[in-house]
């Protein structure tokens, strides 16, 4: 394939607080935050971080798709690139009051939930999004919706309360509104790969997974880039040159969830929170990862075969995937290539992608009868936090006695990476305090993990230990609840 | 036709003046927004809509430059070359500035002269203290050129040996022979002599961590030039003042030929009181050079590397105390990790200092003081300035005392406390007589409705039943000095303008970075002149208006600047009681002003009615107020005297579990009562206990700072550095503002600064974890455990307790 056969170049056309715009000649890593703030002076999107990890950025994007035909969502604007804002519609905060005080903006200020207000926009426009996505509803869900936005004055409480008001008002019936606000973005985001040039800077954005696979074959040296909560970071941080990107998030065949008999498929442009409710059927572990994977924003962004393909070394979904014994579908061209996930760690930066390769799905099996799983994020911080570890485990029984193991861990090595020799020492035994102590003792030869910011070596050994110990206890009912986990406080207490 | 006009000022919705007049005598209306009410922020409406403006909001002036600051990559090394030609001829450059740009000082430090805005270079090169200090600064068309082109530099270090850690502070100033500041003593009594001859003693170490401010909204300052060499800086900063004074010093002018002004910061917490001069700087001397408007916006992780933090300690305790846990002698050494230079920390170790005692009557002490110099980002102030420190180190010896006697901490804290105010004083180890110490009764009262005692034997029975899950539980007090120990800073000044329709223009020396200042001081003026608060206009703080403030800082904020407000309003009601007196032939105590009216004799008019006539018989309607603060005397030299005006107190009561196999923790419930004084808005009053004890616990539990051995600070963006999040408020938290409080000195209507007190309310957080793992070991060893207690601390604190059980 060459370029001739490539789309002519397109300017970037979306709707911003219900206006079309047309946008031709900045470059393709301009971030929407800049956008907004800049050629829009639409100054009420603050930028607090540039990294994803604040959210007084937070905005709301609609696109077509899903049940409702428009599925809207909340991102950080700093980390977005503006052209995947092709064909979708973004609303800021200076929109959703045009008509005067929302309730929510009412009830913030009745309970006195700004202070320095720098923050205000973010947590408005991200309870906002989650009034109108239905995702309010008792406290807890308002807090970790509001747990990727950062605020360093009130303490949060009269936040909490605003959204808990704004929960028991009714959402707006937009149906007929967002049907044709559908259609419109359609109608924007044009036919076939979305081709975009600006000052020497390329993007394209296939819809369709063929259409991925030429691209990115005539275009290898490309960089791949869906919710970009990782790529972003890239240009708002580390300043790199990103001359030619391959936007995969408009690629319709790679965001869906196929459930077969004992497994499921996930599509690679998955967000996080599209795959939370499966996820949350296959254990309950991996619903409370998911909830305290990231900020709700970045779940909104983020993608499964994204946090896969980055080879991050801790990652949270790798080890909980490879521990469930997942596979990964890669295609290159017209060649699709299966691979057991944990082969696909090399090492430290290094996965097994060939040029012009790219993560198409990942298999999730389900857990069966005679499997246990336990999952544990260790983090400084609970709730928008990389983990200093984050171990998942599968034991497969026959009886009491363990004839498979499968011990992963992120955050122990370069890589994501299964504890060989704490899995045999739990083979062929009951998983008693001995085996456990056997595990523990054993996982010493299996990781020599780092000491950083995040966590000391020996914090990091001793804990992933401790967890194993831990999941013993709990088969054996012997512990009363996670204190991370928000449902068993009350169980504590 | 003025007359005309103002006479016909009624709007067709305002009752007529014969109207007003038939209201029926007694009946007392309200204005709405005086003070004690629970108004909004006067910017809640623009917070919420995002029309709240802030520095980098506002419309940039064509032609404006965008400035890059390069940083140093070394903790301490000699520069031996420095070449920028590729700099210089990158694109979009329009200026790059070095020291030898600068015509006048090299330096933006508030006091001692030691913080170059970039390294002079002489014959042997330019030394660099830190990882992050400025070297030189790019103006470029945009910021990514301008941030492109920096890294073009050519620069040679030669490494000079770093001291990063206390340690290695403390060895190099030995080795050195002086710390980077004198140290200082505080004395009460013989405390050697008490010590050796109390019955027990307690003797150990904590180390306290430093914080990092995270204010939203980062360092920011706009310079535009103006005619006749003058600059107008917009500045996110607490000190107008000081910003002005630096910029001018700067570039070799007097200060009336600088401007700086600001209506509101994202966010401050000391963060922005000597720090926003550095940026002020660059952008005023890109101005200067090029002529052209300047902008110096940082970004997030070149803030945190590049600014001061709060202040690490490493506290030394030794107190001497009775069976019953009375405390007869303590000794505290402080080592203080001031980085690279004094900045404040001169005043911030003493305030450690002054805090060291907390709510407890010494009785005999010695607090030693050494600021120690290290090779990273030079600390500065931050909400408690020190205070929280002193304090931290206090509390654990007292929870040391409690475990080494047997008694429950409570009761050990309770047995310690200042004398009531109607009991004899007893004095501060700089020997300030403590007259007005609320505290034992703030603490019996939260003892009842915390309901101490039965989770107390609730928590110690759960933790019999459980074995990984332990449960920790504490009750600690605050006493809390207001006033700057500066004492010439305890000044302010207001400019109120009274307009001919009745409008008032508010104007102060504070600065608003959130904490409500604006709005409880404009409900002074209302409550002053009787007139609703939309009546009065808030407006930006600048050094136009009112000259030579202090930094909105010390929690002085509405104390100092609402008294100000208030005497200037007062000047002019003066006047236009002294106007009607005498148009209306009445006594001046027959003019009262009582809700948007003011009685004359038997008539009553509107106060724009009044102000209307006042106008025309030529009564000067606009004044400045001044105030300062009364009482206040130091003697720094003796050691002795009184620092601070009054005492604000209040107490917390926490309660956390931990899970002893991987160390993580969570605060499961927390109740407070805190003293304001009479509040002025106890809505804000709320939002600032609230606000601070979340950032306090955040202080002693997630936030850690991270050096590396080279001295880089990996800490340095919220993906690394983990501040309080919504899920670690916890679900049951009650807080109660003191109903009985009131404050004995004279303060604008017997308030209370809350501003910095609320943050070490957390303190019980940090106690309650010790009590955790306590719980966790076999009671045979008190746990050294370090702030912050992130759960790797805490998990090391369970290890070593449990390790002694089974040696």
């Amino acid at each position: 394939m060459n370029d001739a056969r490539l789309p002519q170049t397109r300017p970037i056309r979306f709707i911003l607080n219900g206006e079309e715009r047309t946008v031709a000649d900045v470059r393709p890593t301009t971030t929407l935050l800049d956008y907004l703030r800049g050629a829009a002076r639409l100054t009420g999107t603050k930028e607090g971080c540039a990294e994803g990890d604040c959210g007084a950025c937070t905005v709301l994007i609609a696109e077509p798709g899903g049940a409702d035909g428009l599925m809207r969502r909340s991102v950080n604007a700093c980390i977005q690139f503006l052209p995947a804002m092709n064909g979708r519609a973004i609303e800021t905060v200076e929109h959703i009051g045009r008509d005067g005080p929302t309730p929510l903006q009412r009830a913030m200020v009745d309970k006195h939930a700004s202070q320095c207000g720098f923050c205000t926009p973010g947590f408005v426009m991200q309870l906002h999004a989650g009034w109108l996505t239905g995702a309010l509803g008792d406290r807890q869900s308002v807090k970790d919706l509001i747990a990727g936005n950062l605020c360093r004055c009130t303490g949060y409480g009269p936040i909490v309360e605003a959204g808990m008001e704004l929960a028991g008002e009714p959402v707006p019936d937009t149906s007929g509104a967002d049907a044709a606000l559908a259609e419109r973005l359609m109608g924007l985001e044009g036919e076939g790969v979305f081709a975009y040039e600006a000052k020497g800077e390329r993007w394209f954005a296939p819809t369709s997974v063929d259409e991925l696979a030429d691209t990115y074959a005539a275009h290898p040296d490309a960089v791949l880039v869906a919710g970009a909560t990782d790529v972003g970071l890239w240009v708002t941080k580390q300043d790199r040159d990103l001359p030619l990107l391959i936007d995969v998030s408009h690629v319709r065949d790679l965001q869906v969830i196929e459930e077969a008999a004992g497994r499921v498929y996930f599509g690679a442009a998955i967000t996080h929170r599209q795959a939370q409710r499966v996820l949350a059927e296959i254990h309950p572990d991996l619903a409370e990862m998911l909830r305290r994977f990231a900020g709700a924003q970045i779940r909104n962004a983020g993608t499964i075969g994204g946090n896969i393909a980055n080879g991050s070394p801790i990652g949270d979904l790798p080890p909980c995937f490879i521990a469930l014994g997942s596979r990964l579908f890669l295609r290159q061209g017209d060649d699709l290539r299966v691979v057991p996930l944990e082969d696909f760690f090399v090492d430290y930066g290094w996965q097994d992608r060939r040029p012009g390769e790219f993560v198409a799905a990942v298999e999730v099996p389900r857990l069966g009868e005679n499997q246990k799983f336990f999952a544990h994020k260790i983090s400084k911080r609970f709730d928008s936090d990389i983990s200093a570890v984050m171990a998942a485990f599968r034991l497969t029984f026959e009886g009491s006695r363990v004839t498979d193991a499968r011990l992963a861990f992120g955050g122990m090595a370069g890589t994501p990476k299964r504890a060989a020799a704490a899995e045999a020492a739990l083979i062929g035994r009951p998983f008693d305090d001995a085996a456990a102590a056997a595990a523990m003792d054993a996982l010493v030869m299996d990781f020599t993990p780092l000491s950083d910011m995040r966590a000391s070596s020996a914090y990091r050994l001793k804990t992933a230990q401790n967890l194993l110990k831990r999941f013993q206890l709990e088969l054996d009912g012997k512990v009363c609840g996670r204190i991370a986990a928000a449902a068993s406080i009350g169980e504590v207490a | 036709m003025d007359e005309t006009r103002i006479q016909d000022r009624s709007g067709a919705g305002a009752p007529s003046l014969a109207e007003l007049d038939e209201r029926p005598p007694g009946r007392e209306a309200r204005i709405a927004g005086g003070v004690a009410m629970p108004m909004a922020h006067d910017s809640a409406a623009r917070h919420v809509s995002g029309a709240a403006r802030y520095t980098d909001d506002e419309p940039e002036l064509p032609g404006t430059l965008q400035v890059f600051i390069a940083m140093s990559k070394r903790a301490h090394a000699c520069i031996t070359r420095m070449d920028l030609t590729a700099v210089e001829q990158a694109p979009g450059v329009v200026a790059v500035l070095t020291a030898a740009d600068i015509p006048g000082e090299n330096d933006y430090s508030p006091v001692f002269g030691d913080d170059p805005i970039f390294p002079p270079m002489t014959g042997g090169g330019a030394v660099v203290q830190y990882v992050g200090q400025p070297l030189f600064a790019v103006a470029a068309e945009s910021e990514r050129q301008a941030r492109r082109a920096a890294v073009l530099a050519e620069i040679d270090y030669v490494d000079r040996p770093a001291a990063i850690s206390i340690d290695e502070a403390l060895a190099a100033a030995d080795a050195a022979g002086g710390d980077l500041l004198p140290a200082y003593e505080v004395t009460l009594g013989d405390a050697a002599g008490a010590l050796s001859g109390a019955p027990r003693r307690v003797k150990s170490r904590v180390e306290v961590g430093g914080q990092d401010h995270f204010y939203l909204e980062g360092q920011i300052a706009v310079a535009i030039p103006q005619e006749d060499g003058d600059i107008v800086i917009r500045s996110s900063t607490q000190h107008p003042s000081e910003v002005q004074h630096n910029v001018a010093k700067m570039l070799g002018l007097p200060d009336h030929a600088v401007t700086v002004e600001l209506r509101r910061m994202g966010g401050g917490f000391g963060g922005k009181e000597s720090q926003p001069a550095l940026f002020a700087c660059v952008a005023a001397l890109a101005a200067t050079k090029t002529g052209r408007p300047a902008k110096c916006r940082l970004d997030r992780d070149d803030d945190m590397e590049m600014t001061g933090k709060r202040h690490e300690l490493r506290i030394d305790y030794d107190l001497g105390f009775g069976q019953d846990g009375t405390i007869l002698a303590a000794d505290f050494a402080h080592a203080v990790r001031c980085g690279y230079s004094s900045d404040l920390s001169a005043a911030i170790a003493d305030r450690a200092m002054f805090h060291a005692d907390n709510a407890y009557d010494l009785k005999a002490a010695r607090i030693h003081s050494r600021r120690l110099k290290t090779h990273t980002v030079s600390n500065t102030a931050f909400r408690g300035f020190g205070g929280p420190q002193g304090m931290v180190g206090i509390e654990r010896a007292l929870d040391e005392i409690a475990f080494v006697t047997g008694l429950d901490p409570l009761d050990v804290r309770k047995r310690n406390f200042y004398p009531a105010p109607d009991e004899l004083a007893a004095v501060t180890p700089y020997h300030m007589p403590v007259t007005d110490c609320v505290i034992a009764a703030i603490v019996d009262e939260l003892e009842s409705t915390a309901d101490y005692r039965a989770r107390r034997a609730a928590v110690r029975a759960f933790n019999q039943q459980s074995a990984v899950l332990k449960k920790g539980l504490a009750l600690t007090p605050v006493k809390f000095g207001i006033s700057f120990t500066t004492t010439h800073l305890n000044q302010a000044g207001a400019l109120v303008h009274v307009y001919k329709d009745g409008s008032v223009h508010l104007n102060h020396g504070g600065t608003e970075m959130g904490q409500g200042l604006f709005v409880k001081v404009a409900q002074v003026v209302a409550e002053e002149f009787q007139i609703d608060l939309d009546r009065v206009k808030i407006t930006a703080t600048t050094t136009a208006k009112v000259p030579n403030t202090s930094a909105t800082a010390a929690s002085s904020g509405s104390d100092l600047n609402g008294m100000a407000a208030q005497a200037a309003a007062r000047t002019i009601k003066d006047r236009l009681i002294d106007y009607a007196a005498s148009r209306y032939h009445v006594p001046r105590d027959q003019v009262v002003f009582a809700a948007n009216r003011v009685r004359i004799g038997n008539m009553e008019k509107r106060f724009c009615d009044l102000v209307g006539e006042a106008y025309l018989a030529r009564v000067s309607l606009s004044s400045t107020g001044f105030y300062a603060t009364p009482d206040i005397d130091y003697d720094r030299e003796a050691a002795s005297g009184r620092p601070f005006y009054y005492f604000a107190y209040g107490a917390a009561c926490s309660e956390v579990v931990i899970d002893t196999l991987t160390g993580e923790y969570r605060l499961l419930r927390a109740d407070i009562l805190h003293d304001v004084g009479q509040s002025l808005n106890p809505a804000i009053d709320m939002g600032q206990i609230e606000g601070g004890f979340i950032q306090g616990m955040g202080w002693l539990t997630t936030e850690e700072l991270w050096w590396d051995d080279k001295g880089r600070l990996r800490t340095h963006a919220p993906s690394t550095y983990k501040i309080p999040t919504a899920n670690d408020r916890p679900d049951d938290f009650r807080i109660t503002i003191w109903e009985k409080g009131k404050n004995r000195a004279a303060t604008v209507y017997r308030s209370k600064a809350v501003g910095e007190p609320p943050f070490m309310l957390a303190i019980s957080v940090f106690s309650a974890l010790t009590d955790a793992v306590i719980a966790a070991g076999d009671g045979r060893a008190f746990p050294r455990l370090d702030a912050p207690a992130t759960p790797e601390r805490v998990l090391q604190a369970v290890e070593a307790v449990r390790e002694n059980r089974e040696p």
